[in-house]
């Protein structure tokens, strides 16, 4: 994989005009954004605004349909090492018994060929033991994956992402399925992971207010259009009544939490 | 029928003396040939079936040895040895569910249809060849006492051919079945390895169907794995169990059809049946 010239001064991903589309559909466009190494960042956006979208341009999954993105400092291609992705993932196999630490161990050698000798497994499963200690998941190792809690099992996803020290983590709606307390602890524990290890997090969520005391920006998409900066820039009234093209109200209330109204009006005026 | 032979070659009746028991029945080349071509297509399709479970592709899976039926019938009625009609039809068939991607552990009404009117095709072939309506039996629900040397020759080829290319595939199979996304992102082609896995299938159902017949097919394929997916912890340990499964249950099925007059695939059948069963119910009441 080619190297960036300077690995310092580099953004991890940065998007010139960007747009994205299938066929001659556009999805959103003229995109411009940068993520920085170790930023937090929130995706915040409306159901099929396209967040998604996003992770697999960046992931080389699919191309950009205008303009440049480029990751590490280079085209974005499949496959590539320096990226943790956890999916949205909706079925864990309701008969299967298959152990947490199997799945972290996929992202260890799943994607060579041949299979692992006895002695390769061990190491294999040491090694992933040693990754869902950093997520402090130790205790679910030898546990079925169908067991788990919802906060639980994002765990396990996150150590997966975990493997190979990426430096870039991108997390599919994480706090889906999981309660305001549940949320906000994994929302903490994906900031102390990733700040200690310097990575990047691009995180897609659907209420800004876990995130708040974690990200550093935030990349709102909306009807079309994409806009990125700090969450008091973006998420204000008049910003996401420009955003959706209606009348968005957006309020605070005396703890410091927002309430976004209007958009889903505005989803259906624009469908 | 090579089955009735079974039950009137036997001069010397069943003992409760278990070797001598195997030792009268082994005196035969039918039987040996039942064996050594029954034990090739257990292991394969314990090592298949644990993929295709895993995977979720049972149906799609019961529907290709529906359209080897086609095939089959066709190859009989040209006079060609039905395992490459079972071949070509169930590859074809392979192909076009690879096509459908992820989509074909859904879209059971579309594969149904494929699968009835393949049934209804191969009726027409059978119909057609104006010979014995034992050749529709013996293709619907197994015909293993009358496999000759040159069957087994075929059916080792295919199953050491089977068992490298799962050898070789062995991690990117595991990752793909269990973790689709995250493996596609990994840089895996996972319509690739889709298409591998489908053809993998074609073969084993082919040579499958001389043990069990295309109706019963499930009965090595996945049954065997279902009951090892309950039970094993990792994948490695899945297929073994679900190998180990496959052969106790074709053995038992030709010792015992041996020396009852009834078919080797019912006992097949029944034995991993009743092995479901008791897994469920053990689970259900640990649970």
């Amino acid at each position: 994989m080619p190297k960036p010239l300077d690995d310092s001064i580099t953004d991890v991903v940065a998007a010139k005009k960007l747009a994205a589309g299938f066929g001659d559909k556009t999805v959103w466009g003229s995109a411009d954004f940068s993520i920085a190494r170790g930023e937090f960042i929130g995706l915040l956006g409306s159901n099929g605004a396209g967040k998604t979208t996003l992770f697999r341009l960046i992931l080389g999954l699919a191309r950009p349909s205008h303009g440049t993105l480029k990751v590490f400092g280079s085209d974005a291609e499949r496959g590539n090492s320096r990226i943790g992705y956890v999916p949205q993932r909706r079925i864990v196999d309701g008969e299967s018994k298959i152990q947490s630490v199997e799945y972290v161990r996929l992202a260890i050698a799943g994607n060579r060929w041949g299979f692992s000798l006895a002695s390769q497994v061990r190491r294999e499963r040491q090694a992933a033991l040693d990754v869902l200690a950093t997520v402090d998941a130790t205790s679910l190792a030898y546990r079925p994956l169908r067991e788990l809690s919802g906060g639980e099992l994002q765990r396990v996803f996150l150590a997966q992402a975990l493997v190979g020290k990426p430096e870039l983590l991108l997390l599919d709606e994480p706090l889906a399925n999981l309660d305001i307390r549940r949320g906000t602890q994994l929302i903490r524990l994906i900031h102390t992971v990733a700040k200690s290890q310097n990575i990047a997090v691009l995180l897609i969520a659907h209420d800004i207010n876990p995130l708040l005391p974690v990200v550093d920006r935030i990349i709102y998409i909306a009807n079309g259009k994409v806009a990125s900066g700090k969450p008091e820039q973006i998420v204000t009234s008049q910003q996401l009544s420009e955003l959706y093209g209606a009348p968005i109200e957006v309020l605070h209330d005396s703890k410091g939490r927002i309430a976004v109204l209007g958009v889903e009006e505005a989803v259906h005026h624009d469908a | 029928m090579m089955l009735k032979y079974a039950a009137t070659l036997s001069d010397t009746g069943f003992h409760w003396n278990l070797w001598a028991d195997f030792q009268n029945m082994w005196q035969y080349a039918f039987m040996q040939h039942a064996f050594e071509a029954g034990t090739i297509v257990a292991i394969v399709a314990g090592v298949v079936g644990y993929f295709v479970v895993m995977r979720r592709l049972s149906f799609a899976a019961h529907a290709l040895s529906h359209v080897g039926f086609a095939g089959a019938a066709g190859a009989v009625l040209i006079g060609v040895n039905p395992v490459f009609g079972l071949l070509v039809f169930t590859s074809g068939g392979g192909l076009a569910m690879a096509a459908l991607g992820r989509r074909a552990n859904t879209q059971d009404v579309q594969i149904g249809t494929v699968l009835a009117f393949m049934l209804g095709l191969g009726v027409l072939f059978i119909n057609l060849y104006k010979g014995y309506a034992t050749e529709a039996y013996s293709l619907l629900f197994g015909e293993i006492l009358g496999i000759s040397i040159g069957d087994v020759f075929i059916t080792l080829v295919a199953g050491v051919l089977i068992i490298a290319t799962v050898a070789l595939l062995y991690r990117r199979l595991v990752f793909t079945s269990l973790d689709e996304d995250v493996a596609e992102a990994k840089g895996i082609s996972v319509l690739g390895v889709g298409i591998c896995f489908m053809l993998l299938i074609a073969v084993a159902t082919s040579i499958a169907v001389q043990v069990v017949g295309v109706l019963l097919i499930f009965a090595l394929m996945v049954t065997p794995a279902a009951i090892a997916g309950r039970l094993a912890s990792r994948p490695a340990q899945g297929i073994a169990i679900s190998v180990g499964i496959a052969l106790a249950a074709t053995w038992f099925g030709l010792f015992t059809s041996y020396y009852l007059p009834y078919p080797v695939s019912f006992f097949i059948t029944t034995s991993v049946f009743i092995l479901y069963l008791a897994v469920r119910l053990l689970q259900a009441r640990s649970a």
